[in-house]
């Protein structure tokens, strides 16, 4: 099991690398010069350009820009923004919005998803699972931003139960009706991933064994046959909380939220290397880390692959 | 009127009361295309810690009736008439919660498939104590209790052996994990529903004596389920023979096959591989013909009787991952040698792990030996270039064990027939055509057939176009793995005439492996037994059977079901 966790956190590091170079390298080669977006396109003096030419380490060759970014990503140091507010003052503040954002919209996916799949694959072919996956291939098949729009202007606007945009604060109740958005979609694919799983299951050798021992039925189902179906359900959850942990650019840019994603998105209008490389090598990180979260968990609900 | 009242009663008393009868039992399974009914009027009665065997082929109902009897039918199935009597109880009539009572507790079940029947995540022990709590019969000390039902289902060191999960099982402890479920809440009856024929023959013959012994300690009733009538009649009183959803015969088991009535019964009688004492001759060849496939060496065959296929000194070592300190070298074949004569049939017999099929690979060059030479026709495997590879190719052929997941599902027959030749570039499109149709008539299967696809095969069938493919290049070598090892008795049969009959024919060569030793009876003319990679014996068939020189290879063949039933009839 420890072997299993070192091993996984040493991929951690070529992965981490890898990616982190690949992003600085295409924000090294995006178009346009920095300083020009910097300066809005107005004249600035040659001294002034310089200056900030070698504050950003701009004339330094590709591969040494890379190195002094990530020594002074590990010592904490992301330096300042064009702004000249702290990168990481700005990250740190985008991210326990998105991160709040994320936890709900999960939460939702999962709790609801869950549900009404298990319940729709135990009633295959009833009238709950026909509604239910007709609704979710709609869900499916409306584009977020579409989505997103209706719900804000119909629950938001015109029946006024949720607020329809974030304010700076971004709390709970102001995550709601983004957090629906966010996880509606989500929702729908876990849903029919547990139904599908559900119903692979319920046919399973083992689960008319267990039924042959006298078992109960509810004891069958929560025992023998829902543990088993959540396997793949779980998997796909962990690798979508990464995502969601990435931000939603369309949903926070509808409902004005002001996480990662919108941050990350006037970053990269602005051309701001460093933070756009910043924002993504934490990104990386996360993603990483919940998809390692998703292995453990995977060990832990099968044991035939603990050791693998 | 009253006293024959009485006299009833007196008569019910004084004859025990049957623990689980069937009358006129009818199931039905709702499918899309209506209704189809699996099991008719089926009658059958257990008598209190009495054996009782149902034999028949698959799809003859025989699973469908043991299940209805502990309601555990498939969704689309149901009882559609009949009463199903269980100690004088109507089951059809239970409600859910008193089916529910009796399982388990009256009524255990050993399933068929001891790789998929054991939940995956959960460990052994767990699996074993729900079955104890869920029928309340689970003590203080539970854990106790599971080691000693496992403990006494055979398994070693069962106390530590219950912490382990499925997967760290042999199919073997499997079975001895689903056969502890099945009796440890001490039921009065137990279906057994082909309870080791996923085993090797030794295996199974362990797990069937400790089955018997058990259930004749604890007085359980069983209901045997198997499709190998030699192994029924000598595990049960009683034998029931099923065929399309009927019962044909039912009476006790060695009257059933010395005196079998039932035209169907006679069929599974004769070609029941476990009661076979001769190889099949050919019908084509069973005049003079016959001696030259029985004795090659007699001379008669001349120039074509030298050894198509020399193995020598054959070595496969696979380098085992994940082992702790250096990697192990795992010997799957070691130091073998055989040799093949033209027109003979040799059989690598030996149990799952043997190395019997790593050496079929290499002699069809699938996999590169380690060390030792295979000499085909008088050129060395391990040298060949690419394109002698090709032409080599052409020459071997292999017949593999699944007859459905050894054909695309994609190509219709007569696409798979056709790609060899095509590959090989061999005639145009009109000759290639009327090969194919050959090669359908050669394995008696109706040209019609060139234009369906495998899932509207049988598995009979489809072995036959496995066959049919493997023909179609006309190869001088025919490598059979388990090539009827899937298939039921009388297909198996028909297969193995087949394949007699081609090589009379053709003149082929057979390199058969396989773990049926009763197969080999029928269609090897030497064996070669392999133990954990090594020979361990080898010669003629008859030798082999008449006269076993290793200890290995008498207890292969004494673990053929039926091998201790003295009764071949003489059935033409």
């Amino acid at each position: 099991m420890l072997r299993f966790i070192l091993r996984r956190v040493l991929q951690v590091i070529p992965v981490f690398v890898g990616s982190t170079l690949l992003v600085y390298f295409l924000v090294f080669s995006m178009a346009g010069n920095p300083i020009d977006a910097l300066s809005g396109g107005k004249p600035i003096s040659p001294a002034v350009v310089a200056q900030l030419t070698a504050q950003y380490h701009l004339d330094q060759p590709f591969i040494v820009q890379y190195g002094i970014f990530i020594k002074n990503l590990f010592t904490f140091n992301l330096g300042t923004s064009f702004s000249g507010r702290p990168i990481a003052a700005i990250i740190g503040q985008a991210f326990p919005v998105t991160a709040r954002l994320a936890i709900m919209a999960l939460a939702i996916e999962a709790i609801f998803g869950v549900t009404a799949g298990v319940i729709a694959g135990l009633r295959k072919g009833k009238l709950f699972d026909g509604t239910v996956l007709l609704a979710s291939l709609v869900v499916i098949a409306i584009p977020t931003f579409v989505l997103g729009f209706l719900l804000q202007f119909v629950v938001g606007v015109k029946l006024g139960w949720a607020k329809p945009t974030v304010s700076s604060g971004a709390d709970w109740g102001d995550l709601i009706l983004p957090a629906v958005v966010l996880g509606l979609v989500s929702f729908a694919y876990v849903l029919r991933l547990t139904r599908t799983s559900i119903l692979e299951n319920m046919n399973a050798d083992y689960v008319r064994t267990a039924t042959a021992k006298g078992l109960s039925r509810p004891r069958v189902i929560m025992v023998h046959i829902l543990r088993n179906s959540l396997i793949p359900v779980v998997t796909f959850l962990g690798a979508d909380l990464g995502g969601l942990m990435g931000g939603a650019i369309v949903t926070e840019g509808i409902f004005n939220v002001p996480g990662v994603g919108n941050t990350l998105y006037r970053a990269v209008l602005s051309g701001e290397g460093p933070m756009v490389v910043s924002i993504v090598s934490i990104l990386v990180l996360v993603f990483v880390l919940a998809n390692l979260l998703v292995d453990l968990l995977y060990a832990w609900l099968d044991p035939r692959i603990r050791y693998a | 009127m009253s006293k024959d009242r009485v006299q009833i009663t007196e008569e019910a008393t004084s004859e025990p009361r049957p623990l689980l009868e069937l009358r006129d039992l009818a199931i039905t399974f709702d499918t899309s295309s209506g209704e189809v009914p699996a099991v008719r009027n089926a009658n059958l009665t257990i008598m209190p810690g009495e054996t009782v065997a149902i034999v028949g082929e698959s799809g003859s109902g025989k699973s469908t009736t043991a299940l209805a009897a502990i309601g555990l039918l498939p969704e689309n199935g149901r009882v559609s008439g009949g009463r199903i009597l269980f100690d004088g109880e109507d089951l059809t009539k239970a409600d859910s919660k008193r089916i529910i009572e009796l399982r388990g507790r009256s009524i255990g079940m050993v399933p068929q498939d001891p790789m998929s029947n054991l939940n995956p995540v959960w460990k052994i022990g767990y699996q074993v104590r729900e079955t104890l709590r869920a029928n309340n019969l689970a003590r203080k000390d539970v854990d106790v209790q599971v080691a000693e039902v496992l403990a006494d289902a055979g398994l070693p060191d069962a106390a530590q052996r219950a912490k382990q999960y499925p997967h760290e099982f042999s199919g073997g402890m499997r079975q001895r994990a689903l056969i502890a479920i099945g009796l440890s809440c001490s039921p009065r009856l137990l279906i057994a529903d082909e309870p080791t024929s996923a085993l090797d023959v030794t295996v199974q013959r362990q797990i069937l004596d400790h089955l018997a012994t058990m259930t004749a300690d604890l007085g359980t009733a069983v209901l045997l389920i198997t499709h190998d009538l030699g192994l029924a009649a000598e595990r049960a009183e009683k034998v029931v023979v099923m065929y399309k959803g009927r019962v044909v015969e039912s009476g006790p088991a060695l009257e059933i096959l010395r005196n079998p009535q039932h035209p169907y019964t006679q069929r599974l009688v004769a070609s029941a591989p476990s009661l076979a004492s001769q190889r099949i001759k050919s019908a084509k060849s069973a005049g003079v013909k016959s001696a030259d496939i029985l004795t090659p060496e007699s001379g008669a065959t001349k120039a074509k009787s030298d050894d198509v296929i020399e193995v020598k000194n054959l070595t496969k070592v696979y380098k085992l991952r994940g082992g702790k300190g250096a990697g192990a070298d795992f010997k799957a074949v070691d130091d073998v040698s055989f040799n093949i004569k033209r027109g003979t049939t040799l059989a690598v017999v030996g149990e799952s792990g043997s190395g019997k099929s790593t050496v079929a690979k290499m002699v069809l060059n699938l996999e590169k030996p380690t060390g030792g030479n295979i000499i085909f026709d008088g050129i060395d495997l391990t040298a060949l270039d690419k394109k002698a590879l090709f032409n080599f190719r052409r020459r071997v052929q292999p017949i593999f064990q699944d007859p459905y997941g050894s054909l695309d599902p994609m190509y219709n027959i007569y696409r798979t027939i056709e790609e060899p030749l095509r590959v090989h570039g061999i005639g145009d499109k009109k000759s290639r055509e009327a090969k194919v149709r050959e090669l359908l008539d050669q394995v008696a299967l109706p040209a019609s057939s060139m234009r369906r696809f495998p899932n509207e095969l049988s598995g009979g069938q489809r072995q036959r176009v496995a066959v049919a493919r493997a023909l179609a290049l006309d190869p001088e070598i025919v490598i059979c793995d388990e090539a009827v090892s899937a298939l039921d008795v009388l297909v198996q049969a028909q297969i193995l005439n087949l394949l007699a009959d081609l090589q009379a024919e053709l003149g082929l060569t057979y390199l058969f492996i396989t773990h049926d030793l009763a197969v080999v009876r029928q269609i090897a003319d030497h064996v070669c037994v392999m133990e954990k990679g090594k020979v361990v014996e080898a010669g003629t068939t008859d030798q082999v059977f008449n006269a076993p020189a290793e200890a290995y290879t008498r207890a292969l063949l004494d673990a053929i079901p039926g091998s201790r039933l003295e009764l071949r009839p003489e059935v033409a």
